[in-house]
């Protein structure tokens, strides 16, 4: 069969950090850098006792971004706790939001090569909190936290399975970043991670169900994010015409 | 005049009338802390050297009229589960063994703004898990009425050190019954305030949705004064209620006229001791005569409370405790190969059988696929238990259960069955799911001479109802009159 039948189906969850004055849960600074753990505070270094209390600005930055997506936002909305281990995760949970985000069923609109318009539609954006900086410089073997970054507000914009191409996700995601700067939610600075994607991909026959995904995390340029894309349709494209499906898998980068 | 066995008032009364002197009170803490801490074994930390020099810092300031205050130079034991800046606060754990707080919880620096002083930092089950104690990782409680019965828990400490007089009064904290249960095994008063009603913050989280910090002290006046003291709303806890500030000893009146007070019968009978029930049954006799009318309610909520809440206070507390990493300012494991290992090595080392116990507990309630049965199931039936008091409620004002099923037990009775440990708590469980507020006061004693606790339960932010009741229930019964402690091993 001829690679002209497949097809790529990808979805991107965004990570913006946002550009209020202080942090998610707590009054630290949100600055990017700074010598390693001096922004910091019991709240956001997880002391034992302390306690999160929740910025407005960062829902207000959300519900903004909500409206500039064309997105409903609930009147009801919750966090939730994603627990898991990680020396970068203080609490040892992130403080997410899982069955009420604030903001669902919104669109963004991109044009795309050939001049047409396609509708990218968002299922939800949620807010939480990022986490800090591990450092595996060589220190006597040992690695280092620096939890400057760990409170810093993140939206999860994400999107449906809407892009068939990586020019498609390059468009959509330069239309998200355009428009979180325009209402100043975020400064989308790609370089220091203030913007960065989750990108999912799946190929398949046209017309037939969805294909096994793998998940490429923490790409933060568009020109890296093309390429992994059209590498991983390629690879999923060999496996399939080998006999083999795609295995799920996750890589991190960075 | 024996100072140790004043109630609060009673020294601000002395202090007042210049017949005692701030140093002089300290002095006589400092003392019979020296004296009875071999036997009882209530503190984590004492703090008597700093205590001298505080009071005598104090005492100066009052004198040079630098300061003034109604508390000031009054002293107080503090459960080692509240965070104390620049004191260790160990939750009775191996894990926080070396652990200094670099702040000071909300009621911690109330206590301190009134110029309070701190005579130490009181042992608890580990992370504030069980009933007596036991469960420390540094030594048992004993029962200051007999030193071999456990003191209750999971506040062991801070009931102890006010029933044998070596501090005034206490904080402790209630999940499940952790403030009632060992005031009513030490025959002393415990208040768990509405859920909100003191700012958690500070508190090292056990079931974030049912920890509550709560006054342990001799007697309801004093119970009344320090709720004043830790109350208030505070930003840095959003569960803290942005309510008016009240002075409950406003509440404290001799009758209870008018006042209807439910019983309801699923919380006597089988299970209970009987001279537990005969006394409390007297006591409802004694409310009678004080103007109350008794009715009988029915909440038939006991069992499910207790099973609800292990189930929501496990699940709370595996996810608390996950910090717990062995990464930062915890106990680490010597040697480790890599992440996982440090991981894996420090916490096995590190938490005792019991927390544990909980964590898989509640780690398997909330795993994919338990989620609804066990989780979601019991977050609905705490909602149900809710409605069953918002009922009884309807038909009367307090009401009234005994705090334990039973007088304080054997050390080392219950310590290998864990399931009937959790039963103890089936009089106080639904309290802490339902946010209400509680009071444990003494109700005589049993026929080994043990305290027994009458519970008065209150609906949401009516502290001052359950104070009016146990207050004038404490001017009939003279308690402290007729009984003390005899240390008798």
């Amino acid at each position: 069969m001829s690679r002209e039948d497949y097809e790529a189906v990808i979805g991107l969850e965004v990570h913006a950090e946002l550009s209020t004055k202080t942090k998610i849960f707590c009054s630290c600074a949100n600055e990017f850098g700074g010598e390693p753990n001096t922004n910091i505070c019991p709240v956001c270094t997880a002391m034992p006792g302390a306690l999160p209390v929740l910025n407005e600005k960062v829902v207000e930055y959300a519900v903004k971004a909500g409206l500039a997506t064309n997105c409903s936002i609930s009147k009801d909305s919750k966090n939730d706790r994603k627990n898991y281990f990680y020396p970068d995760t203080p609490k040892a949970y992130q403080i997410s939001q899982y069955d009420k985000p604030l903001c669902e069923n919104g669109h963004v609109e991109i044009e795309t090569s050939d001049g047409n318009k396609k509708v990218i539609r968002i299922e939800r954006i949620h807010i939480e909190d990022d986490a800090g900086k591990l450092n595996h410089d060589d220190f006597g073997g040992e690695s280092l936290v620096d939890l400057n970054r760990a409170g810093v507000p993140l939206i999860e914009t994400v999107s449906k399975p809407d892009m068939r191409s990586a020019e498609e996700a390059e468009q959509y995601l330069r239309k998200l970043k355009s428009i979180f700067e325009y209402i100043e939610v975020s400064d989308c600075k790609m370089q220091e991670g203030s913007l960065r994607a989750d990108v999912n991909v799946s190929v398949r026959k046209k017309g037939d169900p969805l294909g096994t995904r793998t998940e490429m995390k923490n790409m933060n340029s568009f020109r890296s994010i093309v390429r992994a894309i059209n590498y991983e349709i390629e690879r999923q494209i060999d496996l399939i015409e080998d006999g083999r499906t795609g295995r799920a898998r996750k890589l991190k980068v960075g | 005049m024996n100072i140790t066995e004043l109630t609060v008032h009673e020294l601000q009364e002395k202090l007042k009338n210049k017949e005692l002197t701030i140093s002089e009170i300290t002095k006589a803490y400092v003392d019979r802390i020296n004296e009875k801490e071999k036997d009882v074994q209530a503190f984590v930390t004492t703090l008597t050297e700093e205590a001298t020099k505080q009071s005598e810092e104090i005492e100066e300031k009052i004198n040079s009229g630098e300061i003034k205050g109604e508390f000031a130079g009054i002293p107080i034991g503090i459960k080692d589960n509240m965070c104390t800046k620049g004191v260790k606060t160990t939750c009775s754990s191996k894990m926080l063994e070396n652990f200094i707080a670099p702040y000071d919880a909300t009621a911690v620096k109330k206590i301190n703004e009134e110029n309070i002083i701190n005579l130490g930092k009181l042992n608890m089950d580990e992370f504030a898990m069980g009933g007596s104690t036991e469960h420390s990782y540094f030594h048992k409680t004993y029962n200051p009425w007999n030193l071999n019965k456990v003191p209750g828990g999971s506040s062991g400490g801070s009931a102890a050190a006010v029933a044998a007089n070596m501090v005034p009064w206490a904080l402790g904290s209630d999940t499940g019954g952790s403030i009632r249960q060992p005031a009513s095994f030490c025959g002393v008063v415990g208040l768990k305030p509405t859920y909100g009603l003191v700012s958690r913050y500070g508190l090292v989280a056990f079931a974030s949705s049912l920890d509550q910090i709560g006054p342990i002290t001799k007697d309801v006046r004093d119970s009344a004064m320090l709720l004043n003291i830790i109350t208030g709303h505070d930003e840095m806890d959003t569960t803290s209620a942005n309510i008016e500030k009240k002075d409950y000893t406003k509440a404290l009146k001799k009758d209870v006229k008018g006042m209807k007070i439910g019983v309801p019968k699923e919380f006597y009978g089988e299970g209970v001791q009987p001279e537990v029930e005969e006394k409390i049954k007297a006591a409802l006799e004694e409310y009678k005569k004080l103007g109350a009318e008794i009715v009988e309610i029915s909440l038939d909520v006991a069992e499910y409370s207790l099973a609800t809440y292990y189930i929501i206070a496990c699940a709370e507390a595996s996810s608390n405790l996950g910090r717990f990493d062995g990464v930062r300012y915890t106990h680490r494991a010597k040697d480790y190969n890599g992440l996982w290992d440090l991981y894996k090595k420090s916490r096995s080392e590190a938490f005792g059988d019991e927390v544990k116990r909980r964590i898989i507990l509640g780690t398997y309630v909330l795993s994919s696929g338990y989620y609804d049965a066990y989780y979601k199931k019991a977050q609905q039936v705490r909602t149900l238990v809710m409605n069953k008091f918002n009922e009884a409620f309807g038909k009367c004002d307090v009401i009234i259960t005994p705090t334990s099923p039973t007088t304080a037990f054997d050390i080392g009775g219950k310590l290998n069955d864990p399931l009937s440990m959790y039963k103890a708590d089936i009089c106080t469980v639904s309290v802490n799911i339902t946010g209400l507020p509680g009071i444990s006061v003494p109700c005589g004693v049993d026929n080994d001479g043990m305290p027994i606790g009458m519970q008065i339960i209150g609906n949401r932010f009516e502290e001052e109802k359950i104070l009016n009741a146990a207050y004038a229930y404490e001017q009939v019964e003279k308690f402290r009159e007729n009984h003390k402690p005899t240390f008798k091993k």
